[in-house]
Order: C-alpha cells, then sequence, then structure tokens
C-alpha cells in the first residue's frame, strides 16, 4: 500500500489550505445563494403587493436598496475575508503562522476584531490640517469603489445595473478615487501625506491609461460595451478536430489576449496601489503616505476602500478574460467568485515575491514599457480581424 | 433615429440609489465611530505626525514639477482612449477603412508619446 506519509507541518498546512478553501466556500455560498434566489424571492413580494393594493412605485425603491444592501454586506464579509487571508498567505510565504488565537479555528474573528478595535479608538485630527478635507476624504475614496460595483455582474442575472456603457463606467467611476486621497495627502497637514497622496495620484494616472487601452482588443472582439455580453462572448469552447480544447475565454486568445491580459493584471496592481507598486504609502520611506494622520473608522475606509478595488479588479479580470461565470456543474456565481478569488491570490502572491519599484522605474515602467505594447496590441488586434 | 425607449434609465437611477447608500453607510459608520469612540485631550495628539520627532517648517513643502507633467501627459492620452472606445465597439462594421484611420490616429499618439520621451518628460530626475 502506498501511502504519503505526512509529518506534522504537512498534515497542518493540509488542514490550514482545507480550512481557508472551506471557509471561502462557506461564505460564497451564503452571499451567492441568496442573491441567485433575489429575483424569487422578488417575485413573491411583487405578487403580494398586487394582491395587497400597495402601490408597486414604493417596491422598486425598496428593490433598489435591498441590493444596495447585499452588494455592501459582500464587500464588508469579503474585506474582512481577504484581509485575514492575506495575512495567512504572507505568514505562510514567509513560514510563520499569522494570526491563531482570535475566534479559535486559525483566528478566523482576527478582522472582526480589528473592525471593532478601529471603531472604538479615538480620531485625530492634527491642528496644522484642514479638518473638513479631512474629513471627507474616507468617504470620497469610499463611495465610488462601492458605486463601481453597481455595474459588476456576479453572474448570469446577478447584476444590479446592467448598464451598455458598464466598462466604461466602471473605469470611470474608479478613477474617481484618485481624488480621495490627493485630498487626504493634502487635508493632513503631513509631508508624509502629502508626498504620499502626490505619488499615488501620478501613479493611479498613469497606469490608468495602460489599464483602460488593454481592454480595447477586446471590445473590438465583442464590439459592445456591456460587461454581461463581454462575459456571455467567453462560454463555450475552442474545438480542434470536435475535441474541445480551450474555453473560449480572452487569456486563451493568441498573442493577443495574454499581451492584454499581462498589461490589465499589472496595471491593476498599480492602480490598487498594492506591492510592488506601493511607493505611495511605501513604510521604509513615507510612513504610511497619504493615511499617516488617519486613525479608526477614517482609516478603515481606506482599508475597505483598497481591498474592494482588489476584488473589483480581480472581478473585472475574471469578467474580461476568463470568462465571468462560465464553467461546468456549478451556479455561475460560484464560478465567478472561484476565479475571482484566484486572481485575488495573485495579487496576494505578488506581494511577496516583487521588490518595490523605484518611483522613476515605476512611471518609466508604465509610458514606455506598457503604453506603446498596449498600442501594439490594438495594432495586431485590428489586423487579425481584418482577415 | 431616436430610441423612445427610455428603460435604460432605470440603470442610472439604481447608481443614484447606490451613490446616496454608500454617502449613507460611509456617514453613519462615522457617526457611530463618533458615538462610541474614546476621547483624549492630551494637547499632544494634534501635532503634526514626523516620527516622533518636533515637525520642521511648513508641512506644505515644494512638490516635483514631474507630477504636474504627468497630470498633463495623463489628460492628453485619457481623452484620446476616450476616442478609441466607440472606434473599438464600432469596429467591425468599420472594415478596412477604420482599421487603417485607427493606424494614422495611433501613430499620431505614438509621435506625441515619442515627442514627450525625446523632451524628456517621461523622465523623473534631469
Amino acid at each position: 500500500m502506498i501511502l504519503p506519509v505526512w509529518n506534522e507541518s504537512q498534515k497542518r498546512s493540509a488542514l490550514i489550505l482545507f480550512g481557508i478553501a472551506s471557509a471561502g466556500a462557506g461564505i460564497s455560498i451564503a452571499i451567492g445563494e441568496i442573491g441567485a434566489r433575489f429575483s424569487k424571492i422578488w417575485a413573491c413580494l411583487s405578487s403580494f403587493a398586487l394582491k395587497n393594493s400597495i402601490p408597486t412605485a414604493l417596491l422598486t425603491p425598496l428593490s433598489m436598496i435591498i441590493q444596495c444592501s447585499i452588494l455592501i454586506g459582500f464587500i464588508s464579509v469579503s474585506v474582512m475575508f481577504m484581509v485575514w487571508w492575506e495575512r495567512k498567505v504572507s505568514a505562510h510565504m514567509q513560514n510563520r503562522l499569522g494570526p491563531m488565537f482570535t475566534g479559535g479555528w486559525h483566528g478566523w474573528a482576527q478582522t472582526i476584531a480589528d473592525a471593532i478595535k478601529l471603531l472604538l479608538k479615538e480620531d485625530i485630527i492634527p491642528a496644522e490640517a484642514n479638518p473638513w478635507v479631512h474629513r471627507l476624504a474616507p468617504i470620497v475614496a469610499f463611495v465610488p469603489a462601492f458605486l463601481c460595483y453597481a455595474a459588476l455582474p456576479f453572474g448570469e442575472g446577478l447584476i444590479s445595473a446592467d448598464l451598455d456603457i458598464g466598462i466604461l463606467y466602471i473605469f470611470a467611476i474608479s478613477g474617481l478615487s484618485v481624488l480621495g486621497i490627493v485630498m487626504a495627502g493634502w487635508g493632513s497637514g503631513n509631508k508624509y501625506s502629502l508626498l504620499g497622496g502626490l505619488r499615488a495620484a501620478a501613479q493611479s494616472v498613469s497606469y490608468e491609461i495602460p489599464r483602460v487601452l488593454s481592454v480595447v482588443p477586446i471590445l473590438m472582439m465583442v464590439g459592445s460595451l456591456k460587461l454581461t455580453s463581454i462575459a456571455n462572448v467567453q462560454t463555450g469552447f475552442w474545438q480542434i478536430a470536435g475535441i474541445p480544447v480551450l474555453p473560449k475565454w480572452f487569456i486563451f486568445y493568441p498573442i493577443v489576449g495574454q499581451i492584454a491580459f499581462l498589461i490589465f493584471l499589472i496595471s491593476s496592481v498599480a492602480e490598487t496601489n498594492r506591492t510592488p507598486f506601493d511607493i505611495a504609502e511605501a513604510e521604509s520611506e513615507l510612513v504610511a503616505g497619504f493615511h499617516t494622520e488617519y486613525s479608526g473608522m477614517k482609516f478603515s475606509f481606506f482599508f475597505l476602500a483598497e481591498y474592494a478595488y482588489v476584488f473589483l479588479s480581480s472581478g473585472l479580470t475574471t469578467v474580461l478574460f476568463l470568462g465571468g461565470g462560465s464553467g461546468p456543474i456549478l451556479p455561475s456565481w460560484s464560478w465567478f467568485l472561484l476565479k475571482s478569488f484566484a486572481v485575488v491570490f495573485l495579487f496576494l502572491w505578488f506581494r511577496w515575491t516583487f521588490p518595490r519599484l523605484r518611483v522613476d522605474r515605476l512611471m518609466e515602467f508604465t509610458w514606455k514599457f506598457l503604453l506603446p505594447w498596449s498600442f501594439v496590441n490594438i495594432l495586431i488586434t485590428g489586423f487579425i480581424l481584418l482577415f | 433615429m431616436i430610441s423612445n425607449d427610455f428603460s435604460y434609465l432605470k440603470d442610472y437611477g439604481q447608481i443614484g440609489v447606490f451613490l446616496l447608500f454608500g454617502l449613507f453607510f460611509a456617514s453613519f459608520s462615522l457617526f457611530l465611530a463618533w458615538l462610541l469612540r474614546t476621547r483624549n485631550n492630551d494637547p499632544l495628539f494634534p501635532t503634526t505626525y514626523e516620527c516622533g520627532s518636533e515637525p520642521i517648517g511648513s508641512s506644505f513643502v515644494q512638490m516635483n514639477v514631474r507630477f504636474y507633467l504627468f497630470a498633463l501627459l495623463f489628460v492628453i492620452f485619457d481623452v484620446e482612449t476616450l476616442f478609441i472606445y466607440p472606434w473599438a465597439v464600432a469596429y467591425k462594421s468599420l472594415g478596412i477603412i477604420g482599421f487603417f484611420e485607427m493606424v494614422i490616429f495611433i501613430a499620431i499618439l505614438f509621435i506625441g508619446l515619442i515627442y514627450a520621451w525625446r523632451k524628456s518628460a517621461l523622465k523623473w530626475e534631469q
């Protein structure tokens, strides 16, 4: 009988991997099932309203508010999960254990405890700060992140506002968050904040352009800006002699798909100011960058916005390149979440793999490398589509 | 041809509700934190943080002019990407003429980029 003999640490690692997987699955089942049954629940509710002659004009705002609540719940839970996950992943990549005590099982309640702690922390507004800019900045940074989720398709029928210009809307709104970061940097009255805010702004706007241009090949092939139709195009398989070889995802399009995916992924990481592109909050030179002077709930809103953008970028990558919710057997929302969290894992992995870029190299990388290549990619796609 | 179908406006209404809800959520959480948080009147707390030592000079230090140059470049290229988007959506119906038009457009953009490059506007240090 050949069975692997596992030692203690291997057993532990296997258990932890299993734990992470089951925790993720549990959270997604809870949220996805509520969302997927939303239309049924809604149909029951509206027929009930018709029977009891409640005006339907009241129901539409109610439906909108329920959708908002589901999404804000999803953002909070997924951010809490991602923070814990990031701590666990970084710990294991460094041969540590990470949070182990809070909540009993592998410190699963650590982020919840942190959130309560942040709620109770005192609020400091520096004497030199511009108080109202300082107060408003976290709101300005967070609200666009939440707005973007309105147009993100979480699977078949799981989209709040299926805009005809979905992808353009998400790019435009997510660009607004830079304003919050600049406000935080300017309003704090701190040298580190000011420099961090400006660096973050310069970096975000520079990486915005290759990010927006890298999507153009997909738009040329699909002929639509609607995210649901972009996701729907990618169902099915490419076949060689009748045998399905690869799913019809854009990442598998020869040459064009891979270049676009790489540019989009790199600039997404840079957009969210994460390592290796985190010079905006480089601890060793700028303390914490634009949120140096923030504490308590205001700080946690910057944190929430950052992680919300991490998931948003992963979700967009899934919809644009990895076929959205297409997949066998499992319902579409679970495929979407699986693929998105796989991309989130890439984000976490990058953090412990690449060293931080210097500011001049960072800027040269986007303007002299990513931007020309995204132009070339558009031309290649145009050329391929002609024939 | 002007379409009389305005049902798409419902989606924008939805986004308006999202905006209100997001603002409400953020301000309510901050209000909750205001109710619950501890308070401390230590005179040292509102001083500017500079790694523990006394802050030196004004906080509004002189900034590198590069930030403005990159912001300007961003505005130029971002407007041009806006022109590329409708072209990309209509590409399949434009055919070969559309392709060459875009080649010319991108070539002009590229010349602009090379100009900025040659003028060392893309260089962080002189």
